[in-house]
This record gives structure tokens, C-alpha cells and sequence, in this order.
């Protein structure tokens, strides 16, 4: 019996059962369940909403283009798109990468996109200041932010001392946890003035997460440039509101032998960078998982080509959808707190915990009352 | 010679994506484990002290999303090597 299931072990180990990956790119449409992952959380110069047989109802977003010595252009992508099957092997310009069915798209003024990434036709260096799927959402999400909020704020101005109704009394809540358990709790009495920043941060994050869930949007938060920039501006903010007693924690850690401060200062600068970074992998890397997951198990019944496993797959996919709504109000929730709990590292005080923490004795309720037999 | 005949085989093979697979899979294994024994040991905690239960569920929520931060580190690692490779 052991030397059966040995057997059996050292065969499911051996290399030779590992497949070669697939080339695809045959003339029909085979289904490539990778490409089509990666085309609906990466970044696009047009906005696909969906498509039918005959159809695809596409919005064409503006390519903003600079070349040194050739200026600016800005025109639709409509005039880079793909064209339909039809005209690709009739179009000598086209030709198709390996790998995949990767068109390179036809060519204007100079410029065309090769995997969604604008280039020249000659090699020149172009910059790229399009407004993508992605930038557009940000617009419409920072939109919708504003209307809401000053919504929120001019009703709160005009019902001073009646009760919220509506929608302020939907987020009051919310802003009053905010300030009470993130807030208050990690940064301490100057916690005010960083209060616009950790709610931004807070409803941004949400909002994208759960807009980014609907059909047809844009994966916006799981986007490593957008959850970037969220990270640097936290680490903009600590940096910029640190206080002595924080510099003095990262190169002279109190308690910590001399002889072990050449190891500590490394780590501890090493932690400035890490930390933000941390916050910028968890959010991306979390968003897009749970994109992927949920398109992989739609995917399944178009690798499987039977309708047989669309209830199986849309079981499972409704149920990493919803656990998708944990997790966007989870992700936003954690990236504020740890952005809470580094700006109250840069601006706390120093505390004599150390030489007097005989001074007060803790009571049995919790209060703290000054020790009679401390000296 | 050998060496490059060796990774000549171990790429025509898809060795690379399996090693991502299986690491992939070692990721989950690990944080599985950990976020399991968090809740585990907030369970006892709130078993041996109800009234504290929202301090510690709070607590546990925020020790699982760190944990599973850094399991994400790892998947974008396996992720990155099998779509490099394809």
C-alpha cells in the first residue's frame, strides 16, 4: 500500500505531465480566458461597454499625444481602434503577434496602439496624456464624491438643529466612525486637521471599489498607478507633519542598545519605504484578485462550452461578488486606519512611559489614579 | 551545454508556470493557516470575555487584512511569472 502511493506521488510530480504553454492566435475566435482577464481589469483607450453579435457599442476616448518636435495631438481613438475581422487580412498594415491574436492597430498621424500602449510608427518617443477608461472614472467618481458631499454639507448647514434625514443620515455614521475610531484613537488630539484627508481617502477607495464591480466599469483602484499615488500622498503626509520625536524613533529607537542601532537604522528607514508600498500592494493586489477570480469563473463556461456549468460557475461568481462588497468597504476601511496610525506615529509626543510607569496604578475599572508607593 | 539544454527542457515543459501554480497554492495554504489561527484565538477571546467582543473583532478584521496582504504579495508574484511566460 506505501508503495503504491509512492507510486502514485512521484508520477503526479513528474515534470513531463506539465503542458506546453498555448500558442492561440488561430484564425477563429478560440476563447483565451487570459487575454480576456487581462483586457477587463487593465487600463484601455476606449471605454467598451458591451457587446452584441453584430455590434460593439464602444465609447472612443480622446488620445492626447506629445512628441518632442512634433507638438501635441489630440484626436478620437475611433481612429486607432481595431477594425472588424473582415478588414484585417485585406489590410496590409495589420499583422498579428504571436501569442494570442494580438492585433496591432491601424496607424494615424504617426501613431498607433500595439497592446494597448500608444507608440510611433518610427520608434520616436511619444508621451501619452490620454483620458483612458481609467481616467475617466476617475473623473466620473470624483464627481460623483463632490455632488454627494456638498450635498451632505449644504443639508447640514440648512438643518442645524433638526435631526439628518436622508442621505446625511446614511453617512454620518460612517464619518462620526471615522473620526471616533480611526481618528481620534490613532492620530490623538490633533486629529482634526487630518480628518478631510483620512474621509477622502476613505470614500475614495470605497466608492472606486464598488463602482469597479459594476458591469461595464473601470478597474480603477485596481490599478497599481492609482493605489500609487494614494500610498505616496500618505507618505507625503507623514512625512510632512513629523515631528522630531519621530525622526528620533527611527534613528536612536529608545530601549535599543548601541550595538544594535547600525542593524536598527537600516531596517527603520527600509520601514519608511516599505510601509506605504504595503498599503499600495494590499489594495491593488486585492482588487484585482477578486476581479479575476470572479471573471475566471464566468470564464468556465466558455472553456467548457456547455451550458451545463453556467449555474455551478454564476453560483460560485455571485458568491465572490458579494464577498467582494466586504471586501471594498474592508480594503478602504484598513487603508485608512494604517494611513491614521503612521501620520499618529509622526506626530506623537514623546511619553515618559519608561521612568514613570510606576507613577500610575491601574485601577480595577480601568481608570488609572496616582500610586501612593511610587517614592 | 547541459545547463542550457536543462532550461531549454524546463521551459518547453511550462515549468515555470507549474512552479508559479504550485506556489500559488503553497500561499493560500499559509494564509489560511494564519488568518485560521487569528480567528481561532479571537473565538477564545470572546468566548472568555463577551463584553470585549467588539474591541477584538475589530482587532481580528485588521490582523486578517494584514495577513492577507501579504498572501496578495505572493499571488502577484505567481501571477506576474505565468503571464510573463504565455
Amino acid at each position: 500500500m506505501k508503495r503504491l502511493l509512492t507510486l502514485v506521488f512521484c508520477l503526479c510530480t513528474f515534470a513531463g505531465f506539465a503542458a506546453e504553454p498555448t500558442e492561440g492566435g488561430k484564425k477563429e475566435e478560440a476563447f483565451n480566458p487570459g487575454e480576456m482577464i487581462l483586457h477587463h481589469i487593465g487600463d484601455s483607450h476606449e471605454w467598451h461597454w458591451f457587446s452584441t453579435d453584430d455590434n460593439h457599442f464602444t465609447s472612443y476616448l480622446p488620445i492626447i499625444a506629445y512628441r518632442p518636435g512634433k507638438g501635441l495631438s489630440v484626436f478620437s481613438s475611433k481612429k486607432l481602434a481595431a477594425e472588424s475581422d473582415l478588414a484585417v487580412e485585406e489590410s496590409p498594415s495589420h499583422k498579428r503577434a504571436a501569442g494570442g491574436g494580438h492585433l496591432e492597430g491601424p496607424e494615424y498621424d504617426g501613431l498607433m496602439l500595439r497592446e494597448e500602449t500608444l507608440v510611433t510608427t518610427d520608434g520616436s518617443p511619444v508621451y501619452d496624456f490620454s483620458i483612458t477608461k481609467n481616467i475617466a472614472a476617475l473623473i466620473g467618481s470624483s464627481l460623483l464624491m463632490l455632488v454627494l458631499f456638498r450635498y451632505i454639507a449644504s443639508n447640514y448647514a440648512k438643518t442645524q438643529r433638526r435631526a439628518p434625514k436622508g442621505v446625511q443620515s446614511s453617512f454620518a455614521p460612517l464619518i462620526v466612525f471615522i473620526r471616533d475610531e480611526i481618528a481620534k484613537k490613532s492620530i490623538g488630539p490633533k486629529y482634526e486637521r487630518y480628518m478631510p484627508y483620512l474621509l477622502t481617502i476613505f470614500f475614495f477607495i470605497w466608492f472606486n471599489n464598488l463602482l469597479g464591480l459594476t458591469p461595464g466599469a473601470a478597474n480603477l483602484t485596481g490599478n497599481v498607478n492609482i493605489t500609487f499615488t494614494l500610498a505616496i500622498l500618505t507618505l507625503a503626509v507623514t512625512l510632512f507633519s513629523s515631528n522630531k520625536n519621530y525622526w528620533k524613533h527611527i534613528f536612536a529607537t529608545p530601549g535599543v542598545p548601541k550595538l544594535l542601532l547600525p542593524i536598527m537604522i537600516p531596517v527603520e528607514v527600509i520601514g519608511i519605504i516599505v510601509k506605504p508600498f504595503s498599503l499600495m500592494v494590499r489594495l491593488f493586489a486585492n482588487i484585482t484578485a477578486g476581479h479575476i477570480v470572479i471573471l475566471s469563473f464566468i470564464s468556465l463556461i466558455f472553456i467548457f462550452k456547455s451550458p451545463a456549468v453556467a449555474p455551478v460557475s454564476l453560483a460560485f461568481g455571485l458568491f465572490i461578488n458579494v464577498l467582494e462588497l466586504l471586501v471594498a468597504i474592508l480594503q478602504a476601511y484598513i487603508f485608512t486606519l494604517l494611513t491614521a496610525m503612521y501620520i499618529g506615529g509622526a506626530v506623537e509626543e514623546h511619553h515618559h512611559d519608561e521612568e514613570h510607569s510606576l507613577d500610575l496604578q491601574t485601577g480595577y475599572d480601568g481608570s488609572t489614579v496616582p500610586n501612593p508607593a511610587a517614592h | 551545454m547541459l545547463l542550457s539544454l536543462l532550461l531549454q527542457i524546463a521551459n518547453a515543459t511550462g515549468l515555470a508556470v507549474f512552479g508559479a501554480a504550485i506556489g500559488a497554492g503553497l500561499v493560500a495554504l499559509g494564509a489560511g493557516l494564519g488568518i485560521g489561527r487569528i480567528g481561532g484565538q479571537a473565538m477564545e477571546a470572546i468566548g472568555r470575555q463577551p463584553e470585549a467582543s467588539g474591541k477584538i473583532q475589530t482587532a481580528m478584521l485588521i490582523v486578517a487584512a494584514l495577513i492577507e496582504g501579504l498572501a496578495l504579495f505572493a499571488v502577484v508574484v505567481c501571477l506576474l511569472i505565468s503571464f510573463k511566460l504565455q
